[in-house]
């Protein structure tokens, strides 16, 4: 993802000459940011971009408004993060990737995870997951699977994932089977291709026998 | 039966609200920011409470196919806490969201001069950010406060059909209707109005400008009774057409002047109010 993508995939919008002249304030009158970023969305539309999957109109919009900054991302991504309203706050997650932060956003993600809005839990997993540690970043994914989040908005899964996911997930795994309710499907697929990766995963019983719905 | 709760504060109430809302037929509603029965001590509190009326709420009503939206404000009755006043300077901030769709709840409580001057400012506000205004009324003193407030209304400038008055009853619809302004009525187990008697009003003063909600909170009150007040319509000979109207079309009209209202995905024929799509806020 880039910044040049966004801009392709936006040139469909409403309003495009907005977004035009929103970025060349922004540019060139950094506070401007936030007047744009909360208008956003009722200036380019909140549908999916056709062109960029897994986007919608209004996120790549305010995406491509903090790109548009020429210092002090890591302090504007902050600001609008914690004034924002949910979308907003899921805008930044994913633009944190698209800028150059290192890994002054991360604190962000840990806010997002704590939440239990499942939209700002799935934003955090995007590429710039890569900057959790892994002890965060296994609680995340299992996060995802106790509030139903699909495992494959997760960022670099089968990359990332090692033996300490595999334990846990196998420990939920063995809590569902004793209480008689289901585990997500895509939870125990990767908990197959863990176990196949290393052999049996200790903790748990691994996939139950059966499923029902 | 679709209905629209112009007034319902959804963070006091519980999920089994929320489930029984929606299976009575309430898609969207609006959570006025008000009182939270216990004073809060700083305006960081109030930030709080505005993120969560923005974020979290909204999120646990769409749990339940709710459309949730919000209006914030500093209440009448905490106006009057010196250590409450700096929320003014906050609420620019907020009036630019989306999902905030009114200045509100301002007006009086005891009427003091500390409450003349948070509701002139925050009438200047709602122009500022182009917003309507939902003015809540006393409940001691009411007819005097509905009178003043109608004044603070009227040279504040904001035209008239961008403010409801809320609460009102028998004795207060008389001094509102013909003011260009909106009617709200909230409908209560107890105090306030009941179905009966709102059935009555809307017979004796027909149902343009009448908005009709529950107020429910964290008080004794009934997220059903605008459900019951529509059957109660029903069964006093008035159609579906016209409940609708009040319990549907009128709030949609009434905030959909923020151009803020976005209810397209709460179903096709919610989409476009009027024939046009100013739902999906042109701004």
């Amino acid at each position: 993802m880039t910044p040049d993508s966004l801009r392709a995939a936006l040139r469909g919008v409403p309003d495009p000459g907005w977004l035009d002249a929103a970025l060349r304030r922004v540019a060139a009158d950094p506070a401007t940011i936030t007047a744009a970023f909360a208008a956003a969305g009722r200036r380019c539309g909140r549908g999916e971009l056709a062109d960029l999957p897994g986007w919608s109109a209004d996120e790549a919009a305010r995406a491509l408004l903090l790109t548009a900054l020429t210092a002090d991302h890591a302090g504007y991504a902050e600001a609008l993060y914690r004034h924002g309203d949910a979308a907003e706050k899921r805008a930044v997650l994913k633009a944190l990737p698209l800028l150059p932060i290192g890994a002054a956003g991360v604190p962000l993600l840990h806010d997002a995870l704590r939440t239990n809005d499942t939209r700002l839990v799935a934003a955090a997993l995007g590429p710039y997951s890569r900057q959790l540690d892994p002890a965060a970043w296994r609680q995340a994914v299992l996060k995802c699977v106790f509030t139903g989040v699909p495992l494959a908005v997760v960022h670099d899964l089968d990359g990332r994932a090692d033996a300490g996911l595999a334990a846990m997930l196998a420990g939920l795994a063995a809590e569902r089977e004793a209480a008689g309710r289901a585990m997500p499907a895509d939870a125990l697929d990767l908990l197959d291709r863990l176990s196949a990766r290393s052999g049996p995963i200790s903790g748990g019983s691994g996939r139950p026998p059966s499923q029902e719905a | 039966m679709r209905i629209f709760d112009p007034h319902i504060h959804m963070t006091s109430r519980t999920t089994d609200d929320y489930e029984r809302m929606a299976a009575a037929g309430v898609r969207a509603v609006v959570e006025p920011a008000f009182w939270l029965g216990q004073p809060r001590t700083s305006a960081a509190s109030f930030t709080d409470y505005f993120d969560s009326l923005i974020g979290w709420e909204p999120f646990r009503a769409g749990q339940f196919g709710v459309r949730h939206h919000a209006t914030v404000a500093l209440n009448p009755k905490e106006a009057n806490d010196p250590r409450c006043r700096p929320v003014l300077d906050l609420l620019p901030r907020y009036l630019d969201k989306d999902a905030v769709v009114a200045v509100g709840e301002i007006g009086y409580d005891s009427m003091t001069p500390e409450e003349d001057a948070a509701f002139a400012a925050q009438l200047s506000l709602a122009v500022a950010h182009d917003l309507p205004a939902l003015v809540h009324t006393p409940h001691r003193d009411k007819a005097r406060g509905v009178e003043r407030s109608l004044a603070v209304v009227a040279e504040s400038g904001i035209e008239p059909g961008r403010v409801v008055l809320d609460h009102l009853n028998e004795v207060t619809v008389k001094l509102v209707r013909d003011t260009g302004c909106w009617l709200g009525f909230s409908i209560y187990p107890d105090t306030k109005m009941s179905p009966p008697r709102m059935v009555e009003l809307l017979r004796a003063y027909g149902t343009e400008r009448m908005l009709v909600n529950s107020a429910a909170d964290w008080g004794r009150s009934d997220p059903l009774l605008t459900r019951a007040t529509g059957e109660a319509m029903l069964l006093a000979g008035f159609t579906d057409d016209d409940v609708d109207r009040v319990l549907w079309r009128n709030p949609v009209e009434f905030y959909g002047q923020s151009g803020r209202l976005d209810l397209a995905d709460l179903d096709p024929a919610a989409g476009t109010f009027a024939g046009n799509s100013i739902l999906r806020g042109g701004e």
